[in-house]
């Protein structure tokens, strides 16, 4: 009877061509971690982004190592929205465990493909259901217990890239170049699709509106996760000493840094290593290293996440007070405490902004793409070294750990900047040193590496009170003298850091919305949301690093009211802008996102239309 | 003045005179172990004839961590956080291996706030001297009891600490350091021999001085002297308060033991290794320790060493030359490898 109408209502849904859903959907993959999903999910995301279509991929997981539920979300967007969709239009079912709460989630009209077993047909019956029997199925391909599951996994691709017209010429190439080093692998892989492929297309009939068209939007672009990008970043930086301690989000950023460096750093004749990878033994000694080497003139830098920023505290003060770079790359997740290890989060802003004890205050930097992630490492390390001081790269887990599409990143265009080091060759020409002099007026003094074979070369490097000659002192104008100047060169900073991008919708916009790193996404398709569905237009300026290059007060003032909006709980930035604007505060409202989720357009686009509707 | 010929200072063999290895004046107290200690340094630095610019000198925080400050001038100094020095070492020795890393820390530097660190350097074998400047007691803090004070000693306020004391030559051995030494502040002879060694010795170098200090090191029969000045100061800020003592010297051959009466008037017992201790056995130099504290002795000497050891730094693999100073075309891949990852990531 069922399948009667299912192919009455196929017949019906396949003449209105006009309600194709077309290249604009959300697809979720629940499964359970560790059972190889992860490359599924890649080869589906893939064999979309093959046919030119705009994707994103997201992947939910929990901190575990196997067993437990995790769900991966890929967006399809024809208009390159990239952020994560509120809504979840194509449920792929496969953990037992939460496939029931799964089902519940869904928007009515939505489709669940579902392993036959778990009979979700009768928890509602306003989505569209495929029921797939995977378990079966994997048994045709393989009698090993542990491939079935992960073979299952494949099935499942094949069934939704039928389903939703994937080619499946597309999805096999995605498969070779997943296990591009294993052919035997890729066989058994290519066969499981083809068999979820061809089970679909003789057992389930269309009957959903969503479906993936070739478009031409991809070509030439690359897809990467910000660890990668800036662990690239890094490795073209010249960075030179590698120090870290495990932690998730961050650990692939040094992880794979460290294949790029042994892959691309190592001296071809000599066979040796133009850097060092430290693992440390906490985050503690991870700075440490990557101050004692920035002091002795390396390009240092280490990567965590909040519980090593944390840790990281004292040493950041001796970095900021002593003068030494070194760049943290700040990779945050859910805290307080151990948080939510495995989800995202823009909670450490303003905790790495003065992190010490003491009048601290430091650089930051905020990437918002993969290509800034990027960049924006290769300029951290000039920074550092320009300003003799700890510079923080604040990421986030969305940014960090998930697949983004972006335009191949660019060779780096300028040397590198190697800031105020003095030679034995100057110093002798100038015959006189003082480590922590103003001599050029910018607050930024010179200083020598060790080794440096001049006499007047040698300072005494000190966390305690000292004087332009780096002496020790405890005297009240020798320690305001050096903390007004280290002011100064944090003002001089300003004008090097990236400035904001603004995109402004003339003079008469009367909403200002500020934003940063990976909340950008649902911002920019928000704003769009807002002008389409409501008329609203906004004002967008993206902040990009501490100190703030830009006009923050004009921005303010010159708009009735200012959105920032960030993932965490107490609109951490809305206070760093609030005293960066001052008369203006009550202009500045927040949207506020912190479920450990990427946070989406529609929330902030809620957000901003109800606190209107209040005034 | 002009200088008569005989008058001129005598010089090393790279022609400096030994004035040229000093720092600035010593704020420690009069007659303090740590200041014994850096005079050997000077005299072991100067005898060798390093220049000054190949070294560092590391230290953490507390007065022997002050030290470095007073001795070779002209060689940077990082005078860093609290128990973290072997961590900016570490650092420093990889960015510029040729480096000559001398670390100076104390007790509580190293046996409490810093003991994580401490162990990690020993294990990695980072190639530095390590001296610490050991006296049992927070002097910076006005006192308190450290991890290496001995069980049953006694804090200014008459508190008998109850815990046993770390032995961080015996831990340095366990944990795979490769040159480990302990001697005492009023041994001159005996500490310049080690400090030299350990300057020749590649990897991590381990002295553990017993270091006297004159204000608050109080055993049981210390309140002597505390009250001894109590008697002949007047006022007496007991915070502030510095006696002044000359500095304890001995001198003794292998194989014998000399009791030593601290400034406070407790005693120790320092038993200088035989001839005829096998420093390469490391069963043996561990044996010897737990005999040596069995019967309430310090054991001094270079109680262990492994020549043959890899250090952390060679260890990588490195560019002979520095990483700190490697030319952009050394750490920037070129371009067609930036074009290659792109087209993998594509």
């Amino acid at each position: 009877m069922a399948s009667t109408i299912e192919t009455a209502y196929a017949d019906e849904i396949a003449t209105k061509k006009q309600e194709w859903v077309v290249n604009d959907f959300s697809i979720q993959v629940a499964t359970v971690n560790g059972s190889g999903s992860q490359t599924s999910n890649t080869v589906l995301m893939r064999s979309i982004f093959q046919m030119g279509v705009p994707v994103s991929g997201k992947n939910l997981f929990p901190s575990n190592i196997a067993g437990l539920p995790t769900w991966f979300t890929i967006r399809a967007s024809k208009h390159g929205w990239i952020a994560r969709k509120k809504d979840i239009d194509f449920l792929v079912a496969m953990n037992p465990e939460t496939a029931g709460e799964d089902v519940l989630g869904l928007e009515p009209g939505a489709v669940a493909v579902y392993e036959e077993t778990l009979k979700l047909d009768q928890i509602r019956n306003d989505l569209i259901f495929y029921r797939v029997p995977f378990a079966k199925l994997s048994a045709e391909v393989t009698k090993e217990a542990k491939l079935k599951r992960l073979l299952a996994n494949m099935i499942y691709v094949g069934v939704v890239a039928q389903l939703l017209s994937i080619e499946m010429e597309e999805v096999r190439k995605a498969i070779s170049r997943q296990f591009k080093s294993k052919p035997k692998a890729a066989d058994l892989n290519i066969k499981a699709a083809e068999l979820g492929f061809e089970y679909a297309e003789k057992n389930l009939p269309k009957r959903d509106r969503f479906r993936v068209e070739r478009m031409n939007k991809t070509a030439g672009k690359i897809i990467i996760d910000g660890n990668s990008a800036m662990a690239l970043g890094c490795a073209f930086a010249g960075v030179t000493v590698v120090t870290w301690y495990p932690i998730t989000p961050s650990s692939s950023l040094c992880e794979t840094l460290t294949e790029y460096l042994a892959q691309y750093r190592t001296d071809k004749k000599t066979g040796k290593a133009t850097y060092a990878v430290v693992q440390a033994e906490d985050e503690l000694a991870a700075f440490g290293m990557v101050l004692g080497a920035g002091w002795a003139g390396a390009r240092a830098m280490t990567s965590t996440s909040g519980p090593g920023i944390s840790l990281m505290a004292e040493f950041a003060g001796l970095g900021y007070f002593a003068e030494i770079p070194g760049v943290v790359f700040d990779v945050q997740r859910v805290g307080p405490s151990t948080g939510l290890p495995t989800r995202t989060s823009q909670g450490d802003i303003l905790s790495v902004a003065f992190l010490s004890h003491g009048d601290t205050k430091h650089i930051v930097l905020i990437p918002a793409s993969v290509e800034e992630c990027y960049q924006m490492a290769i300029d951290a390390f000039d920074l550092a070294e320009r300003f003799q001081t700890p510079v923080f790269v604040c990421s986030d887990l969305d940014l960090g750990m998930n697949n983004w599409m972006a335009d191949p990143f660019p060779y780096p265009d300028k040397p590198i900047d190697r800031g105020k080091v003095m030679t034995a060759e100057q110093l002798e020409k100038v015959g006189k040193f003082e480590r922590y002099r103003d001599s050029d007026g910018d607050g930024i003094p010179y200083r020598t590496l060790p080794g440096t074979p001049h006499r007047l070369a040698a300072y005494f490097t000190r966390g305690s009170g000292h004087n332009e000659k780096s002496e020790y002192s405890e005297r009240s104008e020798d320690y305001k003298n050096l903390v007004d100047r280290l002011s100064k060169k944090y003002e001089t900073a300003r004008k090097f850091v990236p400035a904001p991008v603004l995109s402004s919708n003339g003079s008469n916009c009367r909403l200002g919305i500020i934003a940063y790193g990976s909340s950008h996404w649902a911002v920019a398709e928000s704003q769009a949301q807002l002008r389409a569905e409501h008329d609203i237009d906004t004002d967008y300026l993206r902040v990009r690093a501490l100190p703030f290059n830009y006009d923050l007060k004009n921005f303010v003032r010159n708009h009735e009211r200012v959105y920032i909006v960030e993932q965490n709980r107490d609109g951490q930035m809305a206070s760093l802008i609030k005293l960066e604007a001052g008369g203006d505060t009550e202009k500045i409202r927040s949207v506020l996102h912190y479920t450990g989720i990427p946070i989406d357009a529609r929330t902030v686009t809620e957000q901003i239309l109800r606190q209107e509707r209040e005034g | 003045m002009p200088t008569l010929e005989k008058d001129k200072p005598k010089t090393n063999r790279i022609g400096l005179p030994i004035a040229d290895y000093k720092g600035a004046e010593s704020t420690l107290c009069n007659g303090c172990g740590h200041d014994a200690i850096s005079s050997q340094i000077i005299k072991a630095f100067y005898e060798l004839g390093i220049e000054q610019h190949r070294v560092v000198k590391l230290s953490g925080i507390g007065c022997s961590s002050k030290s470095p400050a007073y001795f070779l001038g002209h060689a940077h100094g990082f005078n860093g956080v609290h128990g973290r020095m072997p961590s900016v070492a570490t650092g420093v020795m990889l960015a510029n291996q040729r480096l000559i890393a001398l670390g100076v820390t104390g007790d509580g530097d190293t046996a409490s706030i810093g003991i994580g660190q401490f162990v990690h350097l020993m294990r990695r074998n980072v190639p530095m001297v390590y001296v610490i400047e050991n006296n049992g007691v927070y002097g910076l803090t006005k006192g308190q009891f450290s991890a290496t004070s001995e069980r049953g000693s006694k804090s200014k306020s008459g508190v008998a600490n109850p815990l046993p004391a770390i032995d961080c030559c015996q831990m340095a051995i366990e944990l795979g350091c490769s040159y480990v030494a302990r001697s005492f502040a009023g041994d001159p002879k005996q500490l310049i021999a080690l400090l030299k060694g350990a300057l020749s010795h590649r990897g991590t170098a381990l002295i553990d001085v017993i270091s006297p200090c004159v204000t608050f090191n109080n055993h049981p029969d210390s309140t002597k002297s505390y009250d001894w000045a109590k008697e002949h100061e007047e006022p007496l800020h007991e915070i502030g308060f510095v006696p002044y003592f000359d500095q304890i010297t001995v001198d003794y051959d292998e194989g014998t033991a000399t009791d030593v009466t601290l400034h406070d008037g407790s005693r120790i017992r320092l038993k200088k290794l035989d001839r005829d201790h096998d420093p390469m056995s490391r069963t043996g130099a561990i044996r010897m320790l737990e005999e040596a504290r069995a019967n309430s002795e310090f054991l001094t000497g270079l109680i262990y060493i492994d020549p043959t050891s890899i250090d952390f730094v060679s260890l990588l693999n490195l560019v002979d030359e520095p990483l700190a100073t490697l030319p952009l075309e050394k750490v920037r891949p070129p371009k067609d490898a930036l074009d290659e990852i792109m087209q993998e990531l594509r």
